[in-house]
């Protein structure tokens, strides 16, 4: 998708300035400290201790926990749930939504009618409960068939790959709805009549034709569900159905430390901290998710 | 307009109808029941316990029975709840999400339409900056963290407002803003995209053309066009934040319906659940219903009932 002055999209998402920059420098530091964060520090951070509460220090910068747990450590592999979460929450959103869209939006008349009315319908019944019933649901079911399947080492990521599942599995209807329009949009113009009278198939039209129109839309929308989803893992958390301990994600460790605020002793570092992580990461991610719709998203009007 | 209303009207029955079904059938396919908690129950007892909270025969036969009560207005008893019935229950705590959710409502179109159309008047300036990062901010914090912060700000600290509970009007306050939060900094950020857009047509033009204040420009002239994406939010907007909010009535210990929605499904009670459902639902639809409405008498290039 190139402009009438030439220039990649890339190049205009830099061009807009200071915020967008700053996001994208946030975000690398962010991913990087969680992949190789946790491997750098040393080995007596992750364990337990019975340097319980200690405000942050030279020896614990972030301070530590009730198990007298680093909470430098555990803000960082943290950050390795939350964005593993976030991520592949949002591509199965992207994956499920983008497949409806296209083909609602390709189909149209009674087939779309009736996937738009299903949409529609499921919009109307509460997330959380979806949630709710699909972690109720899968939760032990996984952990016997990872046991059973003879690897029981992952069972403690059953939590994790459950709330992946159920979070991508709801998140997916607002993108089924945008990439729809767009295809309703795209279908009429003259390139895709051309595809068709030159006789091309429609999963040709579909994969060759439509969808690298509608790359830039997707990402854009990707973008803004990766925080969504983090977000979304966040209250599941905080209402103790997400990440279990001993693992925590950002989401977990602000419901710990939520409950650590009183006026009589307050462990601020409990909360200041992943608060602040989380924060930085969604902040930067709905920065960068604006900026790229203003470049990308044909809809958006010129700046 | 009599075959828009009607057809409208049936779609929202059909709307209704699909989710208490579904929710209905992926509430009795989980695994585990209302009475396994029970110590031993022998098959007779069992049994009765089932006929008097409905989960006697199939799951088709208590579906359709489950739909009959529906339709004379009974939401079924409730198996956590022994002594109560569904209705008593969402007759007691309703009111009270009710009335925190109305708070919360006027803040969030008041504040977001307010904020979002001051930022759109000071496109390029330190103001506009500073009104998007901070609604920015809003989205990206979660509300069961900025409610203990303020709480500890003004109720601990300064000593403003109470902590938590349910009293007077000052009570709601707290929690109002904190439920409303993200959606001021969603709404305004609506409210300021539609604006600029609007904000450069021709009509805006003339209007300043003709020689009217700027202020006259935007509340009157551009808002009655710029604030229809933020109507079309408010029905989702209204069922969501009426209903309750179980992280709000957690922090501040207010004993609204919003808990239900949890509660319910871990205690498998069926017919909780479904009840809060109904009510979700049937509010969404008819908000909604209400939007359309509006829309074409808010917006005269709309032909609505076609």
């Amino acid at each position: 998708m190139q402009t009438a002055d030439n220039k990649t999209a890339w190049q205009r998402l830099l061009e807009k300035g200071g915020a967008t920059r700053w996001s994208l420098i946030i975000l690398a530091v962010v991913v990087l400290a969680a992949v190789f964060g946790p491997m750098l520090l040393p080995a007596s951070f992750s364990e337990v201790s019975a340097d319980q509460f200690a405000a942050p220090s030279q020896a614990h910068p972030f301070g530590t926990d009730i198990h007298g747990q680093d909470m430098l450590y555990r803000v960082l592999t943290g950050a390795r749930v939350s964005l593993a979460v976030g991520i592949a929450g949002a591509l199965i959103a992207f994956f499920i939504g983008t497949a409806y869209g296209l083909v609602s939006g390709y189909a149209g008349g009674r087939t779309d009618g009736v996937m738009m009315r299903l949409v529609e319908i499921l919009y109307a019944v509460p997330r959380l409960i979806i949630l709710l019933i699909a972690i109720n649901a899968f939760d032990s079911r996984m952990k016997t068939w990872l046991a059973a399947a003879g690897t029981p080492g992952l069972v403690s990521y059953s939590r994790i790959v459950i709330l992946i599942l159920s979070l991508g599995l709801i998140e997916w209807l607002t993108m089924a709805r945008i990439v729809r329009g767009q295809v309703l949009a795209l279908k009429g113009q003259q390139f895709v009549l051309a595809a068709r009278s030159l006789g091309q198939s429609h999963w040709k039209i579909l994969t060759r034709h439509l969808l690298p129109n509608l790359v830039g839309l997707v990402i854009v929308y990707l973008t803004l569900t990766v925080p969504a989803v983090i977000l979304d893992e966040s209250f599941l958390s905080f209402l103790g159905l997400g990440i279990q301990a001993p693992q925590a994600s950002w989401g977990s460790l602000l419901a710990d430390g939520a409950q650590a605020i009183n006026p009589v002793k307050s462990y601020w570092w409990l909360l200041a901290f992943p608060a602040a992580a989380m924060s930085l990461t969604l902040l930067a991610l709905n920065f960068l998710g604006d900026a790229l719709r203003d470049v990308l998203d044909p809809r958006s009007g010129p700046e | 307009m009599f075959a828009f209303a009607l057809r409208r009207f049936a779609s929202m029955l059909f709307v209704l109808f699909s989710v208490v079904s579904i929710t209905f059938f992926l509430m009795r396919s989980a695994p585990g029941g209302p009475f396994d908690r029970e110590r031993e129950l022998l098959p007779p007892a069992r049994h009765a316990l089932e006929v008097r909270f409905h989960y006697d025969g199939t799951a088709w036969e208590q579906y359709t029975a489950y739909l009959g009560r529906l339709l004379h207005g009974d939401l079924g008893p409730s198996t956590r709840y022994r002594n109560r019935t569904v209705n008593e229950l969402l007759a007691q705590t309703l009111p009270v999400s009710a009335a925190l959710g109305a708070a919360a409502f006027c803040i969030a179109t008041v504040g977001g339409v307010a904020l979002g159309g001051w930022a759109a008047t000071r496109r390029g300036k330190a103001g506009e900056t500073g009104a998007m990062f901070a609604a920015l901010l809003a989205i990206s914090i979660p509300t069961f963290v900025t409610g203990p912060l303020l709480i500890l700000i003004f109720a601990l600290w300064l000593g403003w407002l109470p902590v938590g509970g349910l009293g007077s009007p000052a009570s709601l306050l707290l929690p109002a803003l904190t439920l409303a939060g993200p959606y001021v900094a969603y709404i305004s950020r609506l409210t300021r995209t539609s604006m600029l857009e609007v904000l450069g047509q021709d009509f805006i033009r003339t209007a300043r053309a003709k020689g009217l204040a700027e202020w006259r420009v935007v509340s009157q002239h551009a808002a009655k066009v710029a604030l229809l994406p933020v109507v079309s939010f408010l029905g989702p907007l209204a069922a969501n934040l009426l209903t309750g909010s179980i992280v709000i009535e957690t922090i501040f210990n207010i004993p609204g319906a919003g808990g239900f929605f949890v509660n319910s499904i871990q205690n498998r009670d069926g017919f909780l659940l479904e009840g809060v459902v109904v009510v979700y639902c049937a509010l969404l639809v008819v908000l909604n219903l209400l939007v359309d409405i509006a829309y074409p008498w808010l917006d005269r290039r709309i032909k609505a009932y076609g």
